[in-house]
């Protein structure tokens, strides 16, 4: 432990200290755009670029990047997934030397390494014009006037993906359209089969803030500079919360961490009879799953306002180029091409099931005409795209969604575990935020 | 380890000739001397010295995400005094070391005397048996063990379920201690049991002979010739466990994966000074948290050295 040492260049910190004032300086002092030259020389240069990634399959987009530049070679890596992830990008910029050049960044955790200047500007690469391309929302969510922080790959629109055959021994024959039914179909799918309707995961922050955010809550913001708003204990959350509480407390949900053997066992063996989740959920349950395929069926999400659909997000994810990488070009070029390359995203989407943030895509008939066999031959894909019109955009972030994400399973998600105090909890996990942005500095408002 | 090393090779420093008129054959063998030591001493500090020295400078700033970084002297250290987490890391991990230290040096012992007696049939192999789980890398024996723990898998829910007996929790928040016992216990009770067994080897077996002849038997050659001559074996080992004990990392941080409710961030104190430094980006802090367990472990581990002298001399 004593050999624990970090390096932070002083400059990063000054930078944040007057974020606002900073970033403008940065865009401003940023590199100028290479010209056509530079850029070609770059691209045909042998050069090697190390990608952070855990999208599966993606060794195909990386064999066709290479194929369009064979003096590109990509080490690609997968290290972890979420916060697994995240910390090991942190401890290789913090220890100076390791990090990758390109590397996976969900939404969420763009302003998180923003804030500690992290990630390359890549306006001066092209990355501006790429603007109509994509779902507007999507792309307010990686640039703004400062500049582009990452090149979307896909959106998390969060659906209901659910057992048919369970819900059928229990008496149910179309999906629970709003949470009241969903409700009941918990209770009768308990009493009738043993079953749980669904996990609430105890330890996942980003799924709970994905119910929060189609409940209509606004618990995080950021003006980009000093001030934070946190208001995740609001009325909105109170009623969500509510709501699972009663179900854990008549045992009709389980409440086991998820992405751990036992959950995926859960999945698998039919002890969830649904799960809640996002739009790369399909493909994920498809995989962990086999055995039950032609099983699912997906459906929106359970509504608190039938009249007034609404979901929300989760995860979703872009490329992000570190802002310590030797060879820029190529590596925002690989940023960006795999996630505009018309073959690279018609793949990404049809065959990795990514839901696109691609608006080509999304009206590609390839993608939203393909019929699942897992899901019955339903097609997912124009399900998820409806859903995904149903996002409230102006959902905000904390600059330190790391901390807010494992601060979850020791407040509300330790609470939600012990099939406790759900409430209480959710008041700690804004008293631990709130604690630690004063900490960090932040001006925390109203 | 190190630091019976530092002491012994300062002592040998401060015993080299003063320096008066020396034959030049003293002196190639002082170069020598300094030649062969030197390795040591750049390692140690370029991998201690400077380390530490650099931990407790940053452990006097305080660096933000706004407002970056300041000067605040001793303030990351009481905060840490006061630091609720922090206290309850260490009470697990102090209630490790006094539950599962003598637990596992006392099967470690039990088996090198057995060993030792000779009359333990296949010794070798079974020595190589209890000495294997050391091998098998803690990340490993963590993720294995996690698997066998497994509440809806796991073979010993398995098995209790077929008997039709109810399967106990042990990734629950009142087993995961004892259940990290366990994984410690296996994996460390080879380790210390050669430690215990080759200083056994050592002892002349006239000794023996002679007990033997005035009529004592196996076990009373064991608690009276051999425990006391192999002390300082003993003693190693515990001071060995100590550092571990408070040192304790990878089995938590690999069954927070399993059990993230149950483990959090702050289950021992190095899993907190490496969330802090990692995950809130507070690596000052972090510093003043491995400082002052760093100080824990130097007081503990000294108790104890002191606190079995005191018994040898006692014991003459």
């Amino acid at each position: 432990m004593f050999t624990r040492t970090r390096t932070r260049r002083r400059t990063a910190v000054v930078v944040s200290a007057f974020a606002a004032i900073a970033l403008a300086a940065c865009s401003s002092t940023a590199v100028e755009a290479p010209s056509e030259e530079e850029t070609e020389d770059a691209l045909s240069a042998p050069t090697t670029l190390t990608l952070w990634t855990w999208v599966p399959g993606i060794e195909a987009q990386v064999a066709l990047f290479e194929e369009a530049y064979p003096n590109i070679t990509v080490n690609l890596e997968n290290v972890g997934q979420g916060g697994e992830h995240y910390t090991k990008v942190r401890t290789a910029l913090e220890a100076g030397t390791g990090a990758p050049d390109v590397i996976h960044m969900e939404y969420q955790f763009i302003s998180s390494f923003r804030v500690t200047d992290s990630l390359l500007d890549l306006s001066p690469y092209g990355a501006r014009d790429l603007e109509p391309d994509f779902t507007p929302w999507v792309w307010g969510q990686v640039a703004d006037d400062a500049g582009v922080w990452a090149i979307p790959m896909d959106a998390g629109p969060m659906g209901n993906l659910y057992r048919e055959d369970i819900l059928a021994e229990a008496g149910i024959t179309a999906a629970p359209e709003t949470w009241d039914d969903f409700a009941a179909a918990a209770e009768a799918v308990r009493e009738q089969t043993g079953s749980y309707l669904t996990n609430l995961p105890s330890n996942e922050g980003g799924a709970f803030v994905g119910l929060l955010w189609q409940a209509g809550a606004k618990p995080f913001g950021y003006d980009g500079a000093e001030t934070v708003t946190i208001n995740i204990d609001s009325p909105e959350s109170q009623q969500v919360v509510d709501y699972w509480q009663d179900l854990i407390d008549r045992d009709l949900v389980a409440v086991d961490p998820n992405f751990t053997d036992t959950w995926y066992q859960g999945l698998a063996n039919g002890t969830y009879a649904s799960w809640q989740t996002a739009a790369w959920g399909p493909l994920f349950l498809s995989g962990t799953a086999a055995d039950t395929s032609g099983l699912w069926r997906a459906a929106p999400l359970p509504q608190w306002d039938a009249a007034n659909p609404a979901s929300g997000n989760w995860g979703g994810s872009s490329y992000a180029v570190v802002n310590t990488t030797e060879n820029p070009i190529a590596a925002a070029e690989l940023a960006k091409w795999i996630n505009t390359d018309p073959e690279s995203t018609l793949l990404l989407a049809t065959d990795q099931f990514l839901f696109p943030t691609l608006q080509s895509v999304l009206a590609d008939d390839a993608f939203a005409g393909q019929e699942l066999e897992f899901y019955g031959g339903q097609q997912v894909n124009a399900l998820f795209a409806e859903i995904s019109e149903t996002i409230d955009t102006e959902f905000e972030w904390l600059p330190f969604m790391d901390f807010v994400y494992t601060a979850f399973p020791e407040t509300l998600g330790a609470e939600i575990a012990d099939r406790g105090d759900l409430r209480a909890g959710l008041t700690a996990w804004q008293d631990a935020v709130v604690e630690y942005a004063l900490s960090q500095g932040f001006t925390v408002a109203d | 380890m190190t630091a019976l090393h530092t002491g012994r090779s300062r002592r040998q420093a401060a015993a080299s000739p003063r320096r008066r008129r020396v034959s030049p054959a003293r002196r190639s063998q002082l170069i020598a001397a300094y030649a062969l030591i030197t390795p040591f001493i750049l390692v140690f500090i370029a991998m201690l010295v400077l380390p530490l020295t650099y931990a407790g400078w940053i452990s006097l700033f305080q660096d933000r995400l706004i407002g970056g970084v300041s000067f605040v002297g001793l303030e990351n250290f009481e905060r840490a005094i006061r630091d609720e987490r922090f206290h309850e890391g260490l009470g697990r991990v102090a209630l490790f070391l006094v539950i599962q230290v003598p637990i596992m040096l006392g099967l470690a012992l039990f088996v090198a005397l057995a060993l030792d007696s000779g009359r333990v049939r296949g010794a070798r192999t079974s020595r190589l048996a209890i000495f294997i789980p050391y091998a098998v890398p803690g990340v490993v024996a963590t993720l294995m063990w996690g698997y066998i723990y497994g509440r809806d898998f796991g073979p010993i829910t398995q098995v209790l379920t077929a008997v039709g007996l109810p399967a106990p929790d042990l990734l629950a928040s009142n087993t995961m201690l004892g259940s990290m016992m366990n994984i410690v216990t296996w994996e460390f009770v080879g380790y210390n049991m050669i430690i215990m067994f080759a200083a056994l080897r050592a002892i002349p077996t006239e000794l023996y002979e002679a007990a033997e002849i005035d009529g004592a038997g196996q076990i009373r050659i064991a608690w009276s010739i051999k425990i006391p001559a192999i002390r300082p074996a003993i003693l190693l080992t515990a001071i060995f466990s100590v550092i571990g004990s408070f040192q304790l990392f990878n089995e938590p941080s690999l069954l927070y994966r399993i059990a993230p409710n149950v483990i959090g961030t702050a289950y021992t104190p190095n899993l907190y000074a490496y969330n802090l430094a990692f995950v809130n980006q507070d690596a000052n802090y972090a510093a003043a948290i491995a400082f002052l367990l760093g100080l824990v472990i130097m007081v503990v581990s000294y108790v104890v050295q002191l606190g079995s002298q005191r018994a040898m001399r006692g014991g003459r």
